[in-house]
């Protein structure tokens, strides 16, 4: 049994019951969230059939300012590589590191916290301690350490953004977990004879489904937005183009030609902002008595 | 499919003891309770709060939480000593044999799942049936709590239910594995009044149906005149009077449950004039300061010195018991306070 099957639950008797995407559809915000980020998906798919082309080649001849040639619709930077095909090709590098990313922080986050949750006492004081001596390190400057120790590649600076971003996603299942594990429901089920794992499966986490969901997408959102500020700091990648390395790239003809920071700017402030809409949207969407309030 | 003959008990509690413990010390919650239900009989335990009713019910199920400690000779079901019972035996008798339902039933249901789904749930736990048998079953018991258009309401989720509706499913679920012994601690207290009587004569109609004996935890004495067969008051975590309901309530013995009588709001007389309502002085010691003798002594407007030496032990009384040294000789030592008891 999952979220999603049950927001596709069958029709009952006042209004239509409708699916997951239908309810989120119907939020303005959430809608503009789900086209952005099905825009940004639709580019990093696409890239390899638009821009055969290794991105980090010199193409045309460089500042050739945004639809100065049609050839070159977004521009070219002070080596001559294609704008539009490093947003393109850097679109998939954002995307790979905010999933992988957050699914580590998924992992370690909610074991930590649903283990915390469950079983309090010691167990809970062990991971909580754990948990707090991540949190007294700010993630960033956690991240960049390892990243600069490891050497920067697409695995290692995806391995760090997910290894210094989940101690609040741990903190929020343990509450969620806490509230469900001493709520009556949970005593309602021993009561009836359910045994832990079941209690664990069919009444905890589908609870804390919708908190996970949407704290994710904020989570992919800013591991796009640390990948980009490593990035720019230089910590990425080399071999491959990302959004954040090309606005480091433009800093420093900021004040002539000035598109070169901004197109991959924009293009990381619609990534971000798609996310963020999206997780709003998801928080009430997946409220089962979010009909009431639509 | 009890294998208990009509007339013995399917549960019994033996001197059954309760404390919880806070740093050295344990505090006492219940002390030597002991008590039967019999097939198909309601039993209410009534007091006010505090008195150890609640924790009594959760200690029959094995569900008093830590620091909780159960201890006593035993709590019987159908035979069976449930004190000592490793948690996996327990679990199976959960539900299957012993259930409990709750007193709120807007937080006891899981809101992501439908309550069909819920009921399949609590019948899957306890018996291998296929999926389509227990929808079966569950649009039966939905059928038989008397909810309409069952199935429909299958398919709906708890918050599109009203929490009369809700208890019904609770009952539906405690129901669903046919128990010998359904415990309801104060099943109606969060709803309200004519739903309270209609969840209450669903229980009854069950009891009557299926030959359940219930335990009916309630601080509502109409509740008990109306449902409960015998009653069980407590006091403190004791027991001090236990009899038929309508002795306890043509005859109460001890002073506490006299006391408990007269704080019932009721109607003016023929002049329809309002009277304060008649209170029992004080408040329930704490388990950290009990008194030494009886509990009740220092609120009480009978008590003697000697009531405050040594705890009054449970004599017999007609249709059940007493644990008041004075009980024979209230009505001619009766107080001016309570001068309206029983009236």
């Amino acid at each position: 049994m999952s979220l999603l099957d049950v927001a596709a639950a069958p029709p009952s008797l006042a209004t239509p019951r409708n699916g997951l995407l239908t309810r989120l559809l119907r939020r303005p915000s959430a809608l503009v969230g789900l086209l952005l980020l099905a825009l940004i998906v639709a580019m990093a798919a696409s890239a390899p059939l638009l821009f055969p082309d290794d991105p980090l080649d010199m193409v045309a001849q460089p500042f050739l300012w945004p639809g100065a040639d049609p050839a070159y619709p977004l521009g070219t930077d002070m080596l001559g590589r294609d704008l539009a095909s490093g947003i393109f090709h850097g679109a998939r590098v954002s995307l790979l590191i905010g999933a992988v990313a957050t699914l580590v922080s998924l992992v370690i986050g909610t074991g930590t916290g649903a283990l915390a949750g469950y079983y309090g006492g010691r167990v809970d004081a062990v991971l909580m301690r754990l948990t707090e001596l991540f949190q007294t390190i700010p993630p960033f400057l956690f991240a960049l350490a390892i990243v600069a120790i490891l050497q920067p590649s697409i695995p290692t600076i995806t391995l760090a953004i997910g290894i210094t971003a989940w101690p609040s996603l741990a903190r929020l299942l343990r509450a969620e977990v806490l509230k469900l594990r001493h709520g009556e429901l949970v005593q309602a089920s021993i009561a009836l004879g359910a045994s832990d794992a079941r209690i664990i499966a069919l009444h905890i986490l589908p609870n804390t489904l919708a908190p996970i969901i949407v704290s994710s997408s904020i989570l992919v959102a800013s591991a796009i937005l640390t990948e980009s500020s490593l990035a720019f700091l230089g910590l990425g990648d080399p071999n491959v183009v990302s959004w954040g390395g090309m606005v480091g790239a433009g800093r420093e003809v900021l004040r002539t030609d000035w598109y070169v920071a901004t197109v991959p700017g924009l293009a990381i402030v619609a990534a971000v902002l798609a996310l963020n809409l999206l997780g709003d949207g998801l928080n009430d969407a997946l409220d089962p008595k979010g009909e009431r309030r639509a | 499919m009890s294998h208990v003959p009509a007339n013995d008990p399917v549960l019994s509690v033996e001197h059954l003891a309760i404390g919880f413990r806070s740093g050295a010390r344990t505090l006492r919650a219940v002390h030597d309770l002991s008590f039967q239900v019999a097939r198909g009989e309601t039993l209410a335990i009534v007091g006010e709060s505090g008195c150890g009713k609640s924790v009594t019910a959760l200690s029959l199920l094995g569900l008093v939480p830590p620091p909780g400690v159960v201890d006593g000779t035993a709590i019987r079901l159908e035979g069976r000593n449930l004190l000592g019972l490793p948690e996996a035996e327990l679990r199976r008798l959960r539900g299957a044999r012993i259930a409990m339902i709750f007193q709120e039933p807007m937080t006891a249901l899981n809101p992501v799942l439908t309550i069909g789904e819920q009921i399949v749930e609590a019948i899957r736990e306890h018996e291998t049936v296929s999926a389509k048998a227990a929808r079966g079953r569950a649009i039966e018991l939905l059928n038989r709590v008397r909810i309409p258009d069952a199935e429909r309401r299958f398919a709906d989720f708890p918050h599109r239910l009203s929490g009369g509706m809700r208890q019904r499913v609770m009952i539906a679920m405690a129901l669903a594995c046919a128990p010998a012994v359904l415990v309801a601690d104060e099943p109606t207290t969060a709803l309200d009044v004519t739903i309270q009587a209609q969840i209450l004569e669903l229980i009854d109609t069950l009891k009557r149906e299926n030959g359940t004996a219930v335990v009916l935890i309630t601080h509502d004495l109409g509740v008990v005149a109306e449902h409960a067969d015998r009653v069980l008051v407590m006091y403190s975590g004791r027991k001090v009077e236990e009899r038929a309901v309508a002795d306890l309530f043509a005859d109460p013995l001890h002073p506490y449950t006299r006391g408990l009588i007269a704080a019932r709001p009721r109607l003016g007389g023929a002049d329809r004039t309002r009277t304060r309502l008649t209170e029992i002085p004080g408040t329930v010691p704490s388990l950290a300061a009990m008194p030494g003798g009886c509990a009740f002594a220092p609120r009480c407007g009978f008590a003697l010195p000697a009531c405050a030496a040594a705890t009054p032990p449970l004599m017999p009384a007609r249709s059940g018991g007493v644990a008041c040294l004075r009980a024979g000789e209230l009505d001619a030592a009766e107080p001016a306070r309570l001068r309206a008891v029983g009236a």
